[in-house]
């Protein structure tokens, strides 16, 4: 399946400055650019799910098959777009250009491509607007800035509308608040609209609608990942937790993103849920139905992210739950928090959360009902419900990879923060350009991770990858802890490549591991089944060095 | 080339206009010339808006860049993650009046160290900068001119005036914001040409008001310092006149007046159909100006429609054999 890896160039090769070439020109060398693109959808799949025109097709061909009134197709769902977001008209109309956006994209500051910068990903689709919607595009044409919608455009689309990972970083900078994550994704409906849908997006799309998780895994297998986590709990701690699976009458609906239950190292994580869960007592269920958080409906269409999103509600009702908790992960939190509530809600079946161990209201998600797992355990410890002993994770230097869509589309910054510190004694933060707001993608979200996309992919996560390189040499740090399931998966290959020696966590993975539950054996381990470390890890140059001096 | 295209274009504008001043069609560039283009600009900018609020805000995406408010204790961030209406006119005020997104601005660098290339974040406050000198050197012009339409004049006009011209270079008084004006827009200027990827994404359209607006600063620069001088006493009569629906030209205003008048009808002209819209978008963009809520107070999206789902029932009726095998329990046995 996978091409042979083109090795990708030198950072230090990477050249920002533009070509001489003006980027009007829609031009691209698919098959010299392998690497940089995704296989289209499997057509079983697109049909599943009910995309139009599904069929095979490949973006080396000249030919991409495309529907005989394609240019009718598009006008005409770019107008239906213009009319229903005021976001995308707005962004359409007010850039001034002024830059400031450019450099800011994790993809155009690793592979110098000028159309990677948000502002030119935006004048690719901005510039057939002028041309066929505005008065002076159609009067003007290309000196007012405007395209003619051709064959090549539409390939060009494809080709950057999926280099870019609706990440947000851009929105941040720009002084009119233009979000290039909804120019993608109105660009990505229109391609849709063509039948030019990438598979890594289709087929987990497809499974999710068919078995309530992108992975495609079926109620029996789901209740087997989730009594093979038990087991090793058990093996890790000597207790023998329990964690229901479509028990009605349960007070919390648990959702986790499927890679949690099936992915290494998100696993690690699960066993923290569990093993928390256990010790404070938390009356909760997973559901087969509905399980998975993550949504790639999302780097589909307004619509798929729906269809897709409804069985966590349907589930929440039939289960006759009073709350529901969410899991980590990046975009499936993006889709809880701005999106679930006015799509699928109101969830007035439910109940407003309420912590039943601290008593805590949780106030902020008195509408959607739906809690994130950091602000749920952040409320655990503050009211020391949990004893978490520090010294049981010393074996990691920790830092920690704010997720694209919990930093700048929930403001979750400090609650995942507070965790960690209270779970380990070394936590280190990465330069702070990097974080929080200003993070980093990891280079492969919205769909975009596949192996097929990795020269991209490691080029769009060499930032991130830096920014921890710089942790790593001055303080050893050893493990990215994060919460964002997509990260979990696309770090550790990212991390091998540019920076080996930095190991990927979940924030639950280190609670996991300094939480002193009743009963345990005592040479339990850690999470990922590794006696704890007896002894301090040894100081860094740095470290010693600082210490000598104070 | 686009920068280029630019120049000819205002440059053909205005010596469009000193051919026709020349052939004495003085009342058209000054009564009915700026007549249109006050109706344009203000129609413009009323049917521009009214597009914008009729395509519907369907969902609630603030662009969060501050802690959210969740646990009582932990200390949120107003202005950046707004959650009450005080915090969002707040986040607001500081887009519209201080350009708060402009100065977060970073530079990034791929610098080579011994030890090999790194990537470095340095502060780059320099656009942030010549963006407040330019709006608000323009701001305090348009201020001034004020002046030309109101009778008596204003106390705070004239005060305005006072302290533009604190400097008190020169007679007449020099205003320093002529020289914001002229200064900030020869910045944003050459940024676009000197900047590698600025210049990249620049088009004519860029480069155009830039041009104008220069021409207009210049115009007004060489009339009020230089032999070009018009007579003021002539202008406000013309204002006056054109504020009360009852213009008259008065004899003998320079030609420099109507060329700047002319420069500036465009502007307005201009100002609708283009970017320069951006000063009535920010205030409509929906990642500034929405509260990050959205789990607490349901957003309601005015097109959401009922779309086909798998449901429960659907799913236990394929995978019945498996789930029971499973001993996961079942709504229906059969």
């Amino acid at each position: 399946m996978a091409e042979k890896k083109k090795p990708i160039s030198e950072m230090s090769a990477i050249d920002h400055n533009p070509p001489a070439k003006d980027w009007l020109d829609p031009k691209i060398d698919f098959t010299a650019r392998k690497g940089a693109w995704n296989y289209p959808a499997v057509p079983a799949n697109a049909q599943y799910v009910g995309f139009p025109h599904p069929r095979k097709w490949s973006p080396v061909d000249e030919d991409w098959k495309l529907p005989e009134n394609w240019k009718e197709i598009i006008l005409n769902g770019l107008k239906e777009r213009l009319d229903k977001y005021r976001s995308f008209k707005i962004f359409m109309d007010i850039c001034v250009r002024c830059g400031a956006c450019a450099d800011k994209c994790h993809f155009y500051i690793g592979s110098g491509d000028p159309k990677n910068m948000p502002v030119l990903r935006a004048e690719l689709l901005r510039s057939i607007y002028r041309n066929d919607f505005t008065t002076a595009g159609k009067i003007l044409g290309s000196v007012a800035g405007g395209r003619e919608l051709t064959v090549d455009v539409i390939k060009e689309w494809f080709f950057y509308f999926f280099q870019c990972t609706e990440c947000r970083r851009c929105s941040v900078f720009c002084p009119y608040g233009i979000d290039t994550a909804e120019i993608t994704m109105m660009g990505r409906e229109l391609l849709n609209l063509l039948g030019l849908n990438i598979d890594w997006i289709t087929t987990p799309a497809a499974n999710c609608f068919r078995t309530g998780n992108h992975l495609g895994i079926q109620p029996h297998g789901f209740k087997d990942s989730v009594d093979f986590a038990i087991d090793d709990l058990k093996d890790i701690t000597g207790i023998l937790v329990d964690a229901p699976v479509n028990r009605k009458g349960a007070e919390v609906l648990f959702v986790v993103p499927s890679a949690d239950y099936f992915g290494d190292p998100h696993y690690f994580g699960f066993l923290g849920y569990i093993a928390l869960f256990h010790e404070v007592g938390l009356d909760y269920t997973f559901s087969t139905y509905a399980s998975e958080g993550g949504n790639f409906g999302l780097f589909h269409s307004a619509e798929t992210m729906k269809r897709l999103n409804a069985k966590i509600y349907a589930e929440a009702k039939r289960l006759g739950v009073k709350w529901i908790l969410g899991g980590e992960c990046g975009h499936m939190w993006r889709v809880l928090h701005q999106y679930m509530d006015t799509m699928n809600g109101p969830a007035d079946f439910l109940e407003a959360p309420v912590s039943p161990i601290t008593g805590t209201k949780f106030t902020n998600a008195a509408s959607t009902k739906m809690v994130h797992i950091c602000e749920f355990t952040a409320d655990l410890i503050k009211h020391n419900k949990i004893k978490l002993d520090k010294s049981r994770n010393n074996q990691w230097k920790v830092t920690f990879h704010d997720s694209c869509n919990p930093a700048r589309a929930m403001g979750l910054l400090e609650e995942p923060r507070y965790v960690i510190r209270n779970a380990c004694n070394y936590f280190y933060e990465m330069p702070e350009n990097t974080i929080r707001e200003q993070t980093f993608c990891c280079g492969s979200g919205s769909g975009i991770g596949t192996d097929e996309n990795l020269e991209m992919r490691l080029r769009g996560g060499m930032p991130r990858a830096n920014a921890a390189k710089y942790v790593h040499d001055k303080y050893g740090v050893n493990l990215m802890a994060c919460i964002c399931a997509i990260d979990k998966a696309t770090l550790p290959p990212l991390m091998e490549y540019w920076e080996p020696g930095v190991q990927i966590g979940s924030v639950h993975e280190l609670v996991g591991n300094a939480l002193v539950m009743q009963g345990e054996k005592p040479d339990r381990t850690d999470m990922r089944n590794e006696p704890y470390l007896t002894e301090e890890p040894a100081k860094t140059e740095a470290e010693a060095g600082k210490e000598v001096k104070a | 080339m686009k920068a280029l295209y630019a120049l000819f274009t205002v440059l053909a504008l205005i010596g469009l206009a000193y051919l026709g001043l020349s052939a004495g069609w003085q009342y058209l560039f000054g009564i009915i010339i700026p007549y249109i283009a006050f109706a344009a600009f203000i129609l413009g900018i009323i049917y521009r808006i009214f597009r914008w609020a009729k395509s519907p805000v369907p969902f609630n995406i603030p662009t969060t860049c501050g802690q959210q408010k969740s646990l009582s204790w932990i200390k949120t961030n107003p202005l950046e993650a707004p959650h009450s209406t005080w915090a969002l006119l707040g986040r607001m005020f500081l887009e519209i009046f201080f350009f708060r997104s402009l100065f977060r601005n970073t530079e990034m660098k791929l610098k080579q160290f011994p030890e090999g290339p790194r990537l470095v974040y340095g502060s780059n406050k320099w656009l942030w900068m010549a963006a407040m000198l330019f709006h608000y050197s323009f701001l305090i012009v348009v201020f001034r001119h004020l002046r030309f339409f109101i009778e008596p004049v204003p106390f705070f006009i004239t005060m305005a005036e006072s302290l533009d011209g604190l400097m008190e270079v020169g007679v007449p008084v020099f205003y320093m914001s002529t020289i914001g004006l002229l200064v900030g827009v020869f910045y944003l200027f050459l940024r676009r040409v000197i900047i590698p990827q600025v210049k990249y994404i620049s088009l004519a359209a860029d480069y155009f008001p830039l041009f104008l607006i220069f021409a207009i600063g210049t115009t007004g620069f060489l009339m009020r310092y230089t032999s070009s001088r018009v007579d003021i006493v002539q202008v406000k009569e013309l204002a006056m006149g054109m504020v009360g629906l009852s213009p008259v030209l008065p004899e003998g205003i320079g030609t420099m007046f109507y060329l700047h008048l002319f420069l500036v009808s465009l502007l307005l002209i201009y100002f609708p159909m283009s970017k320069l819209m951006h000063m009535g978008g920010i205030f409509l963009s929906p990642t500034r100006n929405m509260k990050n809520n959205s789990r607490e107070v349901r957003h309601v999206n005015p097109w959401n429609y009922p779309v086909k789902t798998h449901t429960y029932e659907e799913y236990e009726d394929e995978f019945r054999d498996v789930m029971r095998e499973a001993g996961l329990p079942l709504d229906k046995e059969e």
